[in-house]
């Protein structure tokens, strides 16, 4: 019994796992933002796995070929110096320990507290058996923009304020600047900037 | 070759096998054949499993090679088209009319000596051109050369092709900061941003052509196109994706981030030898990527331009590859033309113009096509 499926769900998931702990052992931070581009590409791969190829390729065009790349740029910008030899500090490592030991305790806490209503699960499985016979991104499109298109739209508007609230804060005018106006150039005459004359030789303006 | 790929998607479990198109890539399917068989029996091993991928390998071949030597002869036909245009004659030594050159330039890089710069980041360095060449010969897996022709015939094509040339990117950026250099490491920066800036708009493009065909699969939105090509219609767009796609590969007049009087050559300037000619290589790849991509989306695919008879008669793959060596022309004739861009105007151009008006074009084919009542597949 060969079950390739599955097979490919353990490749995937393994180097999933360990591309994240790559990502946050890797002492140079480039190689680290590489490798969580790595893990990005085999969580694709489990989509797939899943026949969720339109979250899959959502994935892969949003993560790894926007959000990514921006990391990948920031911290090539940053050059961070990485000394061989150089000890690795423990100044935050007791605050860190307390704030992830608050955080790993809650989630247990809610996981050993979780109560799941018997009439849950049928709710979320309502809908999918709807969409049986669509591709998954129609389905998917049907659920966004049909069932719950105000709370899509909701969602959209919250992430335009946070993006506008981030050019407010960010955006400042400096006095001097010298900018170029593209409508001003193409808007200027000949008859406005450029004066023929004749001069007789020997003589000056 | 037709019949053999034809044969290739008959067979039952071949859609889900892993292909290697230069690098490993699972090209997915949706059939539900995927939770379908997932017990396969020893015996069946061989017949569900490693004869449909053997068939997949030389599928994979017969796409491939032949896509390496339109590389080499795009090559040879940039020098020859830009030659004329500027009233010289181009490479005509090596073989009848210069026929061989591209060979000869391929033997001469490859007998160089690859260089590593020193402190440079050894693994990165050489896996950069890699990453180049393989994204663009991997993107090729759904590409659909004539009606039923086509490698792995996906749901998400064309999502598929946009996350391919959008990892594009990575090549050019990884290389820039390998190379520990200043000039590769500002070409590389300029490149990041450009390459990124340009997909949005490629992406709002993509849209206006999907909500016109009603679907992601490439094969379906040729076929869509059987009554009116998308290029009447979508005048603008098509006129903007070949733009878009002059700044998504780094073409003049957008060749910023090669631009040899200010960075001397780029991202690829401290490579040399194969791992320089994979950069190229993979740039001509991702020129003929993004042809086939307009050629698809506006240009009606393998369909012929008009279906009566004389136009009938010549098969599908050859209107598809006269469609491709259409555009690429403009990408040659466009670089003997114009000069190269500033920076500033490039991002201006980009987010200023391009992206407004690509939004307001889907709002636009959105509203007629609700307006009309004309929605696909609800």
């Amino acid at each position: 019994m060969i079950n390739i499926t599955a097979i490919l769900f353990y490749i995937f998931s393994g180097t999933l796992l360990s591309a994240a702990a790559l990502v946050i052992t890797s002492r140079n931070a480039v190689h680290g933002a590489l490798f969580l581009i790595v893990a990005f590409f085999n969580a694709a791969g489990l989509f797939v796995l899943a026949q969720a190829e339109f979250l899959a390729m959502m994935l892969i065009v949003v993560y790894v070929g926007a959000v990514a790349v921006l990391f990948l740029f920031v911290v090539m910008m940053l050059n961070l110096e990485m000394r061989q030899g150089q000890k690795v500090t423990h100044r935050y490592s007791l605050i860190g320990g307390v704030v992830g030991g608050v955080l790993m305790t809650e989630l247990l806490l809610m996981l050993v507290s979780w109560r799941t209503s018997s009439s849950a699960f049928d709710l979320t499985v309502a809908h999918i058996s709807l969409y049986k016979d669509m591709t998954n991104t129609q389905a998917l499109g049907n659920l966004l923009y049909t069932h719950y298109a105000l709370i899509f739209q909701c969602a959209g508007l919250i992430l335009l304020i946070s993006m506008i609230g981030a050019i407010v804060l960010s955006l400042r005018h400096r006095e001097g600047v010298r900018r170029q106006k593209i409508g001003d150039q193409i808007e200027r005459q000949m008859k406005d900037s450029v004066q023929l004359m004749d001069i007789p030789s020997g003589s000056g303006i | 070759m037709i019949r053999l790929i034809m044969e290739l998607k008959n067979l039952p479990h071949s859609s889900w096998v892993p292909a290697f198109a230069g690098m490993t890539l699972v090209v997915m399917s949706t059939s539900p054949k995927i939770t379908g068989a997932p017990m396969i029996n020893i015996h069946h091993f061989w017949s569900e499993a490693v004869v449909p991928f053997i068939f997949l390998i030389g599928s994979v071949f017969l796409v491939v090679v032949p896509l390496l030597l339109a590389i080499a002869y795009l090559t040879y036909a940039e020098r020859k088209v830009i030659a004329s245009m500027q009233l010289r004659i181009g490479p005509n030594v090596v073989g009848w009319f210069g026929l061989l050159q591209p060979f000869a330039d391929g033997l001469k890089v490859l007998h160089k000596e690859t260089i590593i710069p020193t402190r440079a980041n050894t693994l990165l360095f050489l896996m950069a051109p890699l990453i180049t060449f393989g994204l663009s010969l991997s993107a090729w897996a759904v590409i659909p050369f004539s009606a039923g022709v086509v490698i792995s015939n996906i749901n998400v094509g064309i999502l598929y092709l946009f996350a391919i040339s959008s990892l594009g990117v990575y090549g050019v950026i990884i290389a820039g900061w390998a190379s520990n250099s200043k000039y590769a490491f500002l070409g590389a920066l300029r490149s990041a941003a450009q390459m990124v800036s340009y997909e949005v708009s490629i992406g709002l493009i993509i849209i206006t052509v999907l909500l016109s065909a009603g679907s992601l699969n490439l094969s379906q939105i040729v076929e869509a196109q059987s009554g009116l090509w998308y290029v009447v219609p979508h005048l603008p767009m098509a006129v903007l994706f070949v733009i878009s796609a002059l700044a998504e590969t780094n073409r003049a007049p957008f060749d910023l981030p090669e631009a040899e009087a200010e960075l001397v050559s780029g991202y690829n300037v401290e490579y040399s030898s194969m791992s320089f000619a994979l950069f190229f290589l993979g740039e001509y790849g991702n020129m003929i990527l993004m042809s086939a991509m307009g050629t698809i989306l506006f240009l009606g695919g393998w369909l012929p331009p008009f279906s009566i008879a004389p136009f009938t008669w010549i098969p599908g793959i050859v209107w598809f590859a006269l469609k491709i060596s259409f555009i690429l022309f403009i990408f040659l004739w466009v670089r003997a033309t114009f000069p190269r861009f500033r920076y500033d105007q490039l991002m201006r151009l980009g987010w200023k113009v391009f992206l407004p008006f690509s939004l307001f074009w889907v709002f636009l084919t959105a509203s007629i096509i609700v307006a009309f009542n004309q929605i696909h597949g609800v």
